[in-house]
């Protein structure tokens, strides 16, 4: 199943809405830097509120496309880990230090405004 | 020991087949939200270990439903290479995978109780459980 990555002036806009199995997480890595290099976007905003688990495949995959996506150009933000997912993060000894994140697709639009700005 | 219910693992989508049954079980039984979330991850972690390491095997649930305390059993089977070397897989960042090293130790952290078995050249018996608090 191929996860839709939308464009919104030079953002990519992703709302994760399936449960990822390794393959569909690959896929999506490299469906979005395709789509990255395509439309020159300089920020991603990926939502992951509809996500109720995260396993360390899973959270290495996210980890990785942020810097990726960084070595292309483009700023990518995460947005709205519910609390669970937060708390089995954490559990796993997983701290996604390196990765933006905010609270919902709002404050993710708005952090991604601020760092591109500057 | 009979359990409820196997699900085998054999494929990369049988993973997330077994998480999302362990779910349902965690729901079942009552485990709040978080918690059903440590399970599922738990499982998807023991899957995956199975799904690289051995190629096939299964995912086990047995209910625990006592007088003073419920919980979920969850257990994971293969007949693969088994572990050399248990104590290295259980430190925090080893990977012989190329993954995050967070796999058992995680899952050590996310259950409340945890036990494994394993003998080189026969297979692997991780045995787990979580309590309802």
């Amino acid at each position: 199943m191929r996860i839709p990555i939308l464009k919104l002036h030079n953002y990519l806009l992703v709302s994760i809405q399936i449960d990822l199995d390794d393959k569909s997480a690959i896929e999506f890595q490299e469906d979005l830097l395709s789509k990255i290099h395509k439309s020159g976007a300089t920020g991603v905003v990926i939502d992951l509120t509809s996500v109720d688990i995260i396993d360390s495949f899973i959270a290495k995959v996210l980890g990785d496309v942020v810097t990726m996506s960084d070595l292309m150009g483009a700023k990518v933000v995460l947005t709205g880990i519910q609390p669970a997912v937060a708390v089995t993060l954490i559990d796993l000894g997983i701290h996604l230090q390196n990765v933006p994140t905010a609270l919902d697709l709002e404050q993710g639009l708005i952090k991604l405004r601020q760092e591109l700005e500057e | 020991m009979d359990f409820q219910s196997c699900v085998k693992i054999q494929k990369e989508w049988d993973i997330v087949g077994a998480r999302q049954m362990g779910r349902e079980y965690a729901k079942e039984i009552g485990f709040g939200t978080v918690d059903q979330a440590r399970i599922a991850t738990a499982i998807s972690e023991l899957a995956r270990n199975i799904y690289l390491y051995a190629g096939k095997g299964k995912v086990c649930f047995e209910t625990i439903d006592e007088i003073n305390h419920k919980g979920l059993c969850v257990v994971a089977l293969d007949d693969g290479p088994g572990i050399q070397d248990i104590s290295q897989v259980m430190e925090d960042g080893f990977s012989t995978s190329g993954g995050l090293g967070a796999g058992l130790p995680g899952v050590r952290r996310l259950m409340d109780q945890f036990d494994i078995i394993s003998q080189p050249g026969k297979g692997t018996e991780i045995r787990t459980v979580k309590w309802v608090r």
